[in-house]
């Protein structure tokens, strides 16, 4: 997880490089002790005062964020259950992942989700932000209504109208019906219950779109210029100066959107009726390590599944690190 | 460097695809922009259109207007579950003004420190906030939930809001760090040559000026409190705590062919503030995103 901070680096090399204080530079030997020591006492006192500006967050860092972390990896080497004890069982519960059927299911379910719908909501929101950046009138209003359902999409009402819109008598059949075309159960069908949900996830573009429009308004137009000069068209325009500009904003985006798609839960929980059925076919990883918790309250295996997500995340996070360095842009 | 002088960028910037584009061709844009945000949002039209039809039409009519207006469902819906519904409703803002106090206050002040003051581990702890607020929630829910289970929590609001209090949604701590850099420091000073302490300055003059830092940060945190589920889900058992996310599936499970109208209308029902929230406050919204993101 320590790569993520490498996305917003450049905010906290600001903050470090603090510049020295007005009574840094003195030359009189004399007066230099007791400056020396007023100095001193001024900063610690800065500490203090920045000692009661943070104390809510220290203390809910070690007991909301940290300690349960650290609870976690514990609880992962026990068969803890909320009733009795935590049992030391030392790596029975990785051991027993490898047999897991469901959970090789929800790995596969997760990554096939994560793998299809991130290329696709990106390229959705780079290809709209591309169109809106070209002048048009009313970019306002595009860009809210593109926008809109990226607020609405993690919500139940959202995931009720989906299981509607796709289901057996739902408007994407009654649409299809219009054209002569017998549809289905787009729900009900394995082969096609994690599409929809995709689908759902890809309508969601609005919020990177959002940030690729920004990103588009910082390259600085004599590029452009330059290359019209050298006789460059539109095409080989936006292949040589929009997209490699941009590509630290597709990489910002793509960490984000890809570790946000691993921690889906909502959608294929409602779609699903809390499932993940149809055989599977939508049981996200997180629907599994629910089931695992908090219903069957197998809270020592699910301790072990929660940081294995921990883990293939993070592996995820730091391979598109990797990768970044042969195809992102960060000018010279 | 030499262009860039003789006329401001900006400006160019901005005739250069007016001239370009024909008449013609900004009209295609236009009808094809338009095409395609009537189909992003069509189903969100047709749900609204649906909760004012007559049953059967929900099931074969995928047209916008309903043969005539039918107000049973918002009647029926409101009291289909062993709640009214504005009991949901009065549930789901506890919840949302408990996280919205809690961040406001508590991200404000660590951002404050973040931002201007100097202090011993000041870099690993900044880094350490920036990685948790990646840290997926599944990894730390289980041992919160055992946490809270001990403190006697669990069926009350108090799990949902007190992590709020303590600053734990450090992506608003992020936004407004972002937002307070950007105010010039000669205001601090000033501040503290007239005798304002730390405290002092925070509030008489970093926070006024935080307004519409904080305005971003209520907004997000109504709407992500509003829609959430997950946690609520796990917390919230008990038939009189329900929420309205929890209210909604119940109303799914519960319900038959014959409900769909109600449940559309409940629906729309739990969609409204977000809306409404996404109307007033869409220029904080698009703000924070930006800002959030490239810097």
């Amino acid at each position: 997880m320590t790569d993520n901070e490498v996305a917003v680096a450049p905010a906290s090399r600001r903050s470090t490089g603090a510049p020295p204080g007005p009574t840094a530079t003195s030359d009189s030997t004399r007066g230099r002790r007791s400056r020396k020591g007023l100095r001193k006492s001024a900063s610690r006192r800065q500490s203090w005062a920045a000692l009661s500006f943070l104390a809510p967050f220290l203390v809910g860092l070690l007991v909301i964020t940290v300690g349960p972390m650290i609870a976690s990896l514990y609880l992962s080497f026990t068969d803890y259950s909320l009733i009795g004890d935590a049992n030391w069982i030392g790596l029975d519960n990785y051991e027993r992942m490898l047999d897991d059927d469901r959970l090789l299911a929800s790995i596969g379910v997760t990554v096939r989700y994560v793998f299809i719908s991130v290329p696709l909501q990106l390229a959705m929101a780079l290809g709209l932000a591309m169109v809106l950046d070209k002048g048009v009138r009313g970019l306002p209003i595009y860009r809210s209504i593109f926008y809109l359902p990226s607020l609405l999409g993690g919500s139940v009402a959202i995931a009720i109208m989906w299981r509607q819109i796709f289901g057996t008598e739902g408007l994407v059949n009654q649409v299809l019906a219009l054209f002569d075309i017998q549809g289905q159960g787009w729900i009900s069908n394995p082969d096609y219950a994690l599409d929809t949900l995709i689908l759902l996830n890809v309508w969601t573009f609005g919020s990177p779109m959002v940030i690729f429009l920004a990103g588009l308004r910082q390259i600085p137009a004599m590029y452009y210029e330059a290359a019209r000069v050298d006789g460059a068209g539109p095409a080989r325009r936006f292949f040589s100066v929009t997209i490699p500009l941009l590509t630290p904003i597709i990489f910002f985006n793509l960490v984000l959107q890809i570790i946000n798609a691993f921690q889906a839960f909502t959608q294929a929980f409602i779609v699903s009726g809390g499932k993940g059925g149809p055989a599977d076919s939508t049981l996200f990883y997180t629907l599994y390590l629910y089931d695992r918790g908090f219903t069957a309250f197998d809270m020592g295996y699910a301790s072990a599944l929660a940081w294995l997500l921990l883990l293939i995340i993070g592996l995820f996070t730091a391979l598109n690190f990797l990768m970044s360095k042969f195809w992102v842009f960060y000018g010279d | 460097m030499a262009t860039e002088t003789l006329t401001p960028a900006p400006t160019r910037r901005r005739q250069r695809p007016r001239r370009d584009l024909g008449a013609l061709r900004r009209l295609l844009i236009h009808l094809a922009l338009i095409a395609f945000a009537m189909i992003m949002i069509y189903p969100l039209l047709w749900m609204l259109s649906a909760s004012f039809k007559p049953i059967d039409e929900i099931f074969s009519d995928p047209s916008l207007i309903p043969s005539h207006i039918e107000w049973r469902h918002y009647v029926d819906g409101w009291t289909a579950l062993p709640l009214p519904f504005h009991r949901y409703i009065f549930n789901s803002m506890v919840i949302v003004a408990g996280s919205i106090i809690g961040n406001l206050v508590s991200c404000s002040m660590a951002a404050y420190a973040f931002a201007r003051l100097r202090f011993p581990l000041k870099g690993m702890l900044f880094a350490i906030m920036l990685a948790t607020i990646m840290l997926p929630i599944h990894v730390v829910i289980i041992p919160q939930y055992i946490l809270f289970n001990n403190f006697g929590w669990i069926d009350t609001f108090w799990p949902l809001i007190v992590p709020k209090l303590l600053a734990t949604d450090a992506f608003f701590i992020f936004l407004m760090v972002q937002f307070i850099r950007g105010l010039p420091r000669e205001l601090d000073e000033a501040s503290q040559i007239d005798g304002c302490s730390y405290w002092g300055t925070f509030l008489r003059v970093i926070m006024p000026l935080c307004t519409p830092a904080l305005a971003t940060t209520a907004i997000f945190t109504f709407i992500w409190t509003w829609n959430d589920f997950y946690s609520q889900l796990i917390y919230i058992r008990d038939i009189d705590l329900q929420t309205v996310p929890l209210a909604l599936r119940l109303f799914l499970d519960a319900q038959g062919q014959s409900s769909w109208g109600s449940l559309f209308a409940m629906s729309i029902v739990a969609l409204g503030p977000i809306f409404g929230f996404f109307l007033a406050g869409q220029r904080y919204l698009i703000r924070g995103i930006a800002t959030t993101g490239i810097k």
